[in-house]
């Protein structure tokens, strides 16, 4: 879709993209039906595959034994140095690594399921039938949790009755109801995971060997979740919980929007197309047609037309604008700057201070622009690593820093707005809409990947909103916040100087 | 039934299918010809809704393959290149998990899967694992599994490929049946005698486009011209060929024989006879040259090669 047709659409890209999230995440009842089809006969034929059934029977009844041994051992040793805390300590870590052997089968399962069935050519005869892609997709993600999950229960199960049978140990209820999520939201991170990877590979031997990028966090997790356990904070477990949920969420949804007919079809082979991805860059960035490349107007026409379709990321922008303000005021408010601190926010102060960076004001417009630039491209690269989250945290971080300043301002007495109207909005008022231009850009590019445009395959749609972001960037964005650099170092120390009387 | 018009597919920026416009009657059975690789599988995959094209649009049994592509796959049975079978199930199993999809009761599906395997020359064989069929065999659960929610239509891609010839004829003719039953039919295949003998029309893809259309004989005459005949004479020809041109087109001559084209052999071949004889030739033997589909494939194919 050209930038120009969508200008006319009364529901925006990004507003399809939300309302197709919100759908596409609310499965029916005949969804889960047509799902259970699926799992049923999945986990019938995991039952029938021997490498999956001995390990997780195994992992279900030896492993907690072992681990029972070793936990009884344990208690023993420890007993005699008076160290029982050790023991109290690594006993529910014992507990949370039976629970998580038998559970990272899922993601043999889900390799298997997914990217196997592909590779054995039965994927395609499921996708004539009027089975639609959620319904594949949940059945199939079912069918990988559900054998593991068991296992994984019942390791737990055996291996709690043994310890209370052996070292009259039994965890606390909120310590059982933590493990049994972690263990749980853990298969599914797992799973969703898998499917990502499923459907970008064409085989289960290069699935496997991306599935190291699922494995290693995984086991840093654990080694988290270790320390976390030794040091007896269950409570800051209940925000490790939050955490997992929120990644799993993610991840189900963008396994949800690309596991889809297209990409599963389409992709035969699995290779790096640099020229092609280029083409999709380029023809987007420049807005080259048919007819040739656009002139110069046209072409802010079509950057201007792409603003239309960053409504809902330009109001989350604002949302965090507003959050990161209010965040910063509050934090303010818990840690108070020491009274010498304070001491330098009065007025006469500030004054003085400003007459010293005069022989700096040279070289200060391309340091505040280099400085500005930096961010923006720091939040683009790591948005797309974290699916924005970190693009919005560090869009809050200025605005929360100026949040904090002024409360520090109030409480040292002096009058916050005349800080904002004087240090803030000289340049504020140009420099904010290019961050939240670019940043609402940048967060529409990063969320592509959660949820594709209908119409596009994941890399095309990923492609263009990066074209987007980078046009909006370079043709709107930069050219505002060199404006807003010269404003801020020779309008606002101005402004500030008479705000201040100096 | 099946109408497609301007369809296309692009992967990328590979082209596998544009421009493709084509009609299928209810009851017809078109016989989609090409050289791997020309698009046959993509078109087939769109027209069952499991690809959305790029290009242009199409409708199935009354629905558009993008807007209804639910619709299309429950009123649709296909085949696929592969049959693609969970090789741990038995025969039964797998058709009840098939059939359950399209929403159909167990009994139903066990009385017709058994009615098929029967029909297929497999009796009984749905109680083994599908690990233990033969090739052809694992093809013919494919096709019953295409056929077991009765769909009025049919994508069926190479439904005889790997098996043998008993088998391969059995699946034939219970395409015809099917053909007979007015079902619409597309069937994609590299076996030319098998398109020529169950087709009611032919279409010639390559390169993501069809290059020939329409029954047996029309493509035989659009591509390969008139009627061409042979005929043997008793001894050495001497420039009485010369005196042949105003009744036929001479294309080749030989010491006592001439390959000749008329555009109504019924007529021409008469008159030939009765002039050869006049001049005191003898003939030997008189035959239309079999001009057979594989001629005609692969005069489009090399036609079009360097297009």
């Amino acid at each position: 879709m050209e930038s120009g047709d969508s200008c006319c659409s009364p529901v925006s890209d990004s507003e399809l993209i939300i309302m197709t999230a919100i759908t596409t995440l609310l499965p029916r009842k005949n969804d889960w039906q047509m799902a259970f089809i699926v799992t049923r006969r999945e986990v019938r034929d995991a039952f029938r595959d021997w490498r999956i059934i001995i390990p997780i029977f195994l992992l279900t009844l030896a492993f907690p034994a072992l681990m029972n041994f070793t936990a009884g051992r344990m208690v023993g040793f420890v007993e005699e140095y008076g160290a029982d805390i050790i023991a109290n300590q690594l006993i529910p870590f014992l507990l949370l690594v039976v629970g998580f052997f038998p559970m990272s089968f899922s993601l043999v399962i889900a390799l298997e399921t997914f990217v196997g069935e592909k590779e054995r050519k039965s994927l395609e005869p499921l996708l004539a039938t009027p089975l639609t892609n959620m319904q594949l997709y949940m059945g199939k993600m079912m069918a990988s949790l559900v054998p593991p999950l068991l296992a994984s229960y019942a390791g737990m199960t055996v291996y709690l009755i043994a310890l209370k049978l052996s070292v009259d140990w039994s965890p606390t209820w909120q310590l059982f109801v933590q493990t049994l999520l972690i263990t749980t939201i853990q298969g599914f991170i797992m799973v969703a995971g898998a499917v990502i990877i499923s459907s970008q590979t064409t085989s289960v031997r290069a699935a496997n060997l991306l599935a190291s990028f699922i494995i290693i966090p995984m086991a840093l997790l654990i080694q988290f979740e270790a320390v976390a356990m030794f040091w007896g904070n269950h409570s800051g477990l209940w925000w490790l919980i939050f955490g997992l949920v929120l990644t799993a969420l993610v991840l189900m949804r963008m396994g949800t929007a690309i596991f889809n007919r297209e990409e599963l079809l389409g992709r035969d082979i699995d290779q790096i197309r640099l020229g092609w991805m280029w083409q999709q860059f380029w023809t987007r960035f420049s807005g080259k047609s048919e007819t040739g490349y656009p002139n110069p107007v046209a072409w802010y026409r079509q950057t201007f037309a792409i603003l239309g379709q960053l409504r809902v990321p330009i109001v989350i922008m604002i949302l965090a604008l507003i959050g990161g303000a209010a965040a910063g005021v509050i934090v303010g408010r818990m840690y108070v700057l020491p009274a010498g601190f304070q001491a330098e926010l009065r007025g006469d102060n500030i004054v003085r201070n400003l007459e010293q960076l005069e022989m700096l004001v040279g070289a200060l417009p391309y340091v505040i622009l280099a400085q500005n630039v930096r961010v923006l491209l720091l939040m683009a690269l790591l948005g797309v690593f974290t699916f924005g989250v970190l693009s919005i945290l560090i869009f809050m971080l200025p605005i929360g820093l100026i949040g904090y300043i002024a409360a520090q301002f109030a409480l040292a007495g002096q009058n916050p707005y005349t800080f904002l109207l004087g240090a803030i909005l000289p340049h504020a008022v140009i420099e904010i809409p290019a961050l939240l231009i670019a940043a609402a850009a940048a967060l529409r590019w990063h969320i592509t990947v959660i949820s594709p445009p209908p119409d596009r395959t994941l890399s095309e749609g990923f492609l263009i909103a990066a074209a987007d972001f980078v046009r909006l960037l370079l043709g709107v964005a930069v050219p505002l916040l060199v404006i807003s650099a010269f404003v801020e170092a020779y309008v606002t120390p101005q402004a500030l100087l008479h705000m201040y009387g100096g | 039934m099946i109408e497609a018009v301007g369809l296309g597919k692009t992967f990328d920026e590979f082209t596998a299918v544009y421009d493709l416009s084509l009609s299928v009657q209810a009851g017809e059975l078109l016989a989609l010809l090409g050289p791997n690789g020309a698009g046959k599988t993509t078109t087939v995959r769109m027209l069952g809704a499991i690809l959305r094209p790029t290009t242009g649009h199409a409708r199935v049994n009354g629905h558009d393959v993008v807007l209804e592509a639910d619709k299309i796959r429950h009123s649709m049975g296909m085949l696929t290149e592969q049959p693609g079978l969970y090789l741990r199930m038995s025969g039964l199993e797998y058709l009840v998990f098939y059939g359950r999809l399209y929403g159909l009761s167990d009994d139903l599906i066990k009385k017709r899967a058994i009615n098929l395997f029967e029909r297929f020359n497999m009796p009984g064989a749905y109680t083994r694992r599908l690990g233990e069929y033969s090739k052809g065999m694992r093809q013919k659960v494919g096709l019953i599994r295409a056929m077991l929610h009765d769909p009025a239509v049919l994508l069926l891609d190479e439904p005889t490929s790997a098996m043998d010839p008993h088998s391969a004829k059995l699946v034939r003719d219970a395409i015809r049946e099917l053909r007979d039953d007015k079902r619409t039919i597309i069937l994609c295949t590299h076996n030319l005698p098998e398109a020529e003998s169950l087709s009611d029309r032919i279409a010639i893809i390559k390169r993501g486009t069809i290059v020939a259309e329409g029954t047996a004989i029309e493509l035989k005459q659009q591509l390969l011209g008139q009627p061409q005949i042979e005929l043997q004479v008793d001894r050495y020809l001497n420039g009485e060929v010369e005196d042949l041109s105003d009744l036929v087109t001479v294309e080749w001559v030989g010491e006592n024989t001439i390959r000749y084209r008329t555009p109504d052999p019924t007529v021409t071949n008469p008159q030939l006879v009765r002039h050869l004889t006049g001049l005191g030739l003898g003939v030997v033997s008189l035959y239309e040259v079999t001009q057979s589909l594989e001629d005609v494939y692969l005069h489009v194919v090399e036609e079009t090669k360097d297009v």
